[in-house]
């Protein structure tokens, strides 16, 4: 069964599109390629000659790092552009950078951009692989897939698991893919946050909604925070940042509901005091650094598996 | 105009739900004007006319599109009124409607008579202006309406955008009274649909696009609605799309209510699904909805709560559909694929063939208080010939538009406009 796989994706764009065989094959490879960051020579050959370019529209610090880290231990040439120096501020469309980009022959475009669906545009207009770096609020995929690995690796499975997200899950690309990702992997994900940032239909992705927190996060292995973004104060979606802490903050009396070896996550970056007291951010149970660290291998496996699913 | 020759449509099946006739017959057209029906096959074509034989294909009362988007003057790259007029002869429409939001906005007796001129000289349908509700459309102070019925407006509209002020919307249903402009309601509450892209809902969701709920059209429904009743007015509410909007529509008119209600050819062919991958040719406001709204829509039309079909043709260049879906202009064109979508609802026997004339031709005549809508003798000849069993594909390269922002690209029809003629003129034939 196992050697008759084959990783056939030439895009990721989405959790969605990924089957559980999938990403249980992208874990297994990302765990493999793990060990290449801890050498003292941090990197192999295998994308030697590759070219890789990071089209970020929005703002990003760790993902664009990790992505281009990940490339550059793959051995492939990087390249950055970001909104600030694209042509996308003179009036260019996406379709048209697309266009350009195709006649200079890259192999893999890594894409964040504020617009939901635009990796979809440009993977049909580019002659490329894309990775979908974020976009809008539909999908994070690789941040979704270090998430499952991190979880992986500290519960040795994902299949039975009781996953608590707590905060904006309307806004957020992450709680999209993670919902979606977890529950193709057979864990029960449950949401819980103010009624205002919890979206239309989000059962239909497989989430049970609590409105008690606290019902959430009860007996949960995972439980993760999201961040709470402060800039979209125009639509009246919380009285303040204070209440939002007050009662739906992660807390040490909150963590106590859920299992004893639960384990704590966030997606970066975290507002201190607002998503997560400081003692739980830093606390044993919290493994945030393990997901940073599990992002570089992850973005390796997808480097890996779409460059090298012709050559296979 | 007038000076066209005789024409003899024979064999014909002639429905005509103004005056209550579904039969066959034959119909002569002389001058411009209906000069006699009968029988099939009973009249003989006076000399030097045309006689086309219709085997036993629909002749109608000339379709009327209440609500279109011609785009000039402003942005004539989209469409024309010339290109957008012809394309409305394509479809068998031999009047449209056409919404102010235009650049500059019509909302003054200059653009309407340059409208109307333009009309006159390059058009192949009658062009009926539909003026501003408000200076500029911006909600603020009443248009001139006494001036743009004097130059030839038949209605008005802030089309394209909501009157979000409440006594603004009280003013124009008031004073549109003293120069019967009948007040079209483009129904939105703005607060509750800003920003959004597709309807709320599981699929916005999981797309990760901003939704735009059903409420936000039904709440602002409801407040035109009272608003007229109160003011004792008459008024139109323009493409609803929900359930909501169905019943409120249905309740206001068992109350006694003067209102009429149009609905749009997508709202009942499509639903939210067919925005798929971010298709920007779904894209529309109100946005395609659920399944169970395409349901109650398709009810209100055959139940009669909703009077007129009518298509928001509203055409965007590859330049505004072309991008991001977030990014992308509002609307799709609707002249020519409204025949054969309407009468796929015949076919599902949830019209019968004279109520799907009355909602595209009887209502829109009536409710515009416009010539046409019927097939009487010694009206203006305003006729449309529908071959029901005619099929064909919908290709962009046939799309008569300048436009074509559909999303029914690549779809098999049966049934289209086969002949239609305005004032006596035939303005387009396929047969």
């Amino acid at each position: 069964m196992e050697s008759e796989y084959r990783f056939q994706h030439r895009h990721i764009l989405g959790i969605e599109e990924l089957s559980a065989n999938d990403i249980g094959f992208i874990l297994d490879t990302a765990e493999s390629f793990k060990e290449i960051s801890q050498r003292p020579i941090k990197k192999v050959p295998t994308l030697r000659g590759k070219t890789v370019i990071h089209l970020f529209f929005e703002p990003s610090t760790r993902t664009r790092l990790s992505f281009e880290i990940a490339a550059k231990r793959m051995s492939a040439d990087t390249f950055n552009i970001s909104a600030s120096t694209s042509s996308a501020r003179k009036g260019e469309t996406l379709i048209d950078t697309a266009k350009n980009l195709t006649s200079m022959n890259p192999d893999i475009i890594v894409i964040r951009h504020s617009s939901s669906g635009s990796p979809h545009l440009l993977a049909q207009h580019i002659n490329a692989s894309v990775i979908n770096a974020g976009d809008g609020t539909h999908e994070h995929p690789s941040q979704s897939l270090l998430d499952m690995m991190t979880v992986r690796e500290k519960k040795g499975k994902i299949d039975g698991l009781k996953i608590a997200i707590i905060g904006d899950i309307s806004h957020s690309r992450v709680a999209h893919s993670n919902i979606i990702g977890f529950t193709k992997m057979g864990a029960q994900v449950h949401v819980s946050g103010p009624a205002t940032l919890i979206p239309a239909g989000i059962k239909q992705l497989g989430a049970i909604v609590c409105h008690r927190v606290e019902d959430a996060v009860a007996d949960a292995d995972v439980v993760m925070a999201l961040r709470i973004q402060k800039e979209r104060q125009l639509d009246p979606l919380l009285p303040s940042l204070r209440e939002y802490a007050t009662f739906f903050g992660i807390n040490r009396t909150l963590l106590k509901l859920a299992k004893p070896d639960a384990i704590i996550m966030h997606p970066g970056p975290i507002n201190r005091g607002v998503e997560m007291t400081f003692d739980v951010a830093d606390g044993e149970q919290s493994v945030i650094m393990d997901q940073v660290t599990n992002g570089v291998a992850v973005r390796m496996a997808l480097l890996y598996l779409i460059m090298g699913r012709e050559e296979r | 105009m007038n000076s066209s020759p005789a024409l003899l449509l024979q064999n014909a099946r002639i429905i005509d739900p103004a005056n209550n006739i579904d039969e066959p017959g034959d119909l002569l057209i002389v001058g411009g004007t209906i000069s006699q029906k009968g029988k099939a096959l009973s009249i003989s074509c006076p000399d030097n006319g045309l006689t086309i034989d219709l085997q036993g294909k629909w002749l109608v009362p000339g379709l009327i599109d209440m609500h279109v988007h011609l785009r000039e003057p402003g942005e004539e790259y989209k469409e024309t009124i010339a290109s957008g007029t012809k394309s409305a002869a394509a479809g068998g429409f031999t009047a449209v409607a056409c919404m102010p939001n235009t650049n500059p906005v019509n909302d003054n007796q200059s653009v309407t008579s340059l409208i109307l001129t333009k009309a006159a000289a390059e058009g192949s349908a009658r062009v009926y202006p539909v003026g501003a509700i408000s200076k500029n459309s911006k909600g603020t102070e009443l248009a001139e309406y006494g001036e743009l019925k004097k130059a030839g407006a038949v209605a008005v509209s802030d089309d394209g955008r909501p009157v979000e002020n409440s006594q603004l919307m009280r003013r124009a249903l008031e004073y549109s009274g003293n120069h019967n402009l009948l007040v079209i309601s483009h129904s939105e509450e703005a607060s509750l649909s800003e920003n959004g892209v597709m309807n709320e809902g599981a699929l916005s969701t999981r797309l990760g696009l901003r939704g735009v709920p059903t409420v936000a059209e039904s709440i602002m429904i409801y407040r035109d609605l009272a608003l007229a009743k109160y003011v004792e007015r008459p008024i139109h509410i323009a493409h609803i799309s929900t359930r909501e909007s169905v019943d409120l529509v249905r309740w206001a008119k068992s109350k006694g209510c003067k209102v009429t209600a149009e609905t749009a050819p997508h709202y009942f062919s499509l639903t939210e699904e067919a925005v798929g991958i971010y298709n920007t040719r779904a894209k529309m406001n109100p946005p395609l909805r659920s399944a169970d709204d395409l349901a109650a829509i398709r009810e209100g039309l055959r139940d009669g709560t909703i009077d007129a079909i009518a298509t928001d043709h509203a055409p965007h260049s590859a330049m505004e559909k072309d991008v991001e879906f977030d990014q992308a202009a509002n609307g799709i064109i609707g002249l020519e694929t409204a025949v054969p979508l309407t009468l796929a609802l015949v076919r599902e026997n949830i019209l019968s063939p004279s109520r799907m004339i009355e909602l595209l031709s009887t209502q829109p005549a009536r409710i515009l208080g416009v010539t046409g809508g019927s097939l009487a003798e010694g009206y203006t000849a305003d006729i449309t010939v529908i071959d029901p069993e005619k099929t064909f594909v919908y290709r962009e390269e046939d799309i008569v538009s300048k436009s074509s922002n559909s999303p029914f690209l690549g779809w098999e029809f049966t049934g289209k406009a086969v002949l239609t003629i305005v004032g006596g003129k035939i303005t387009y034939r396929d047969l």
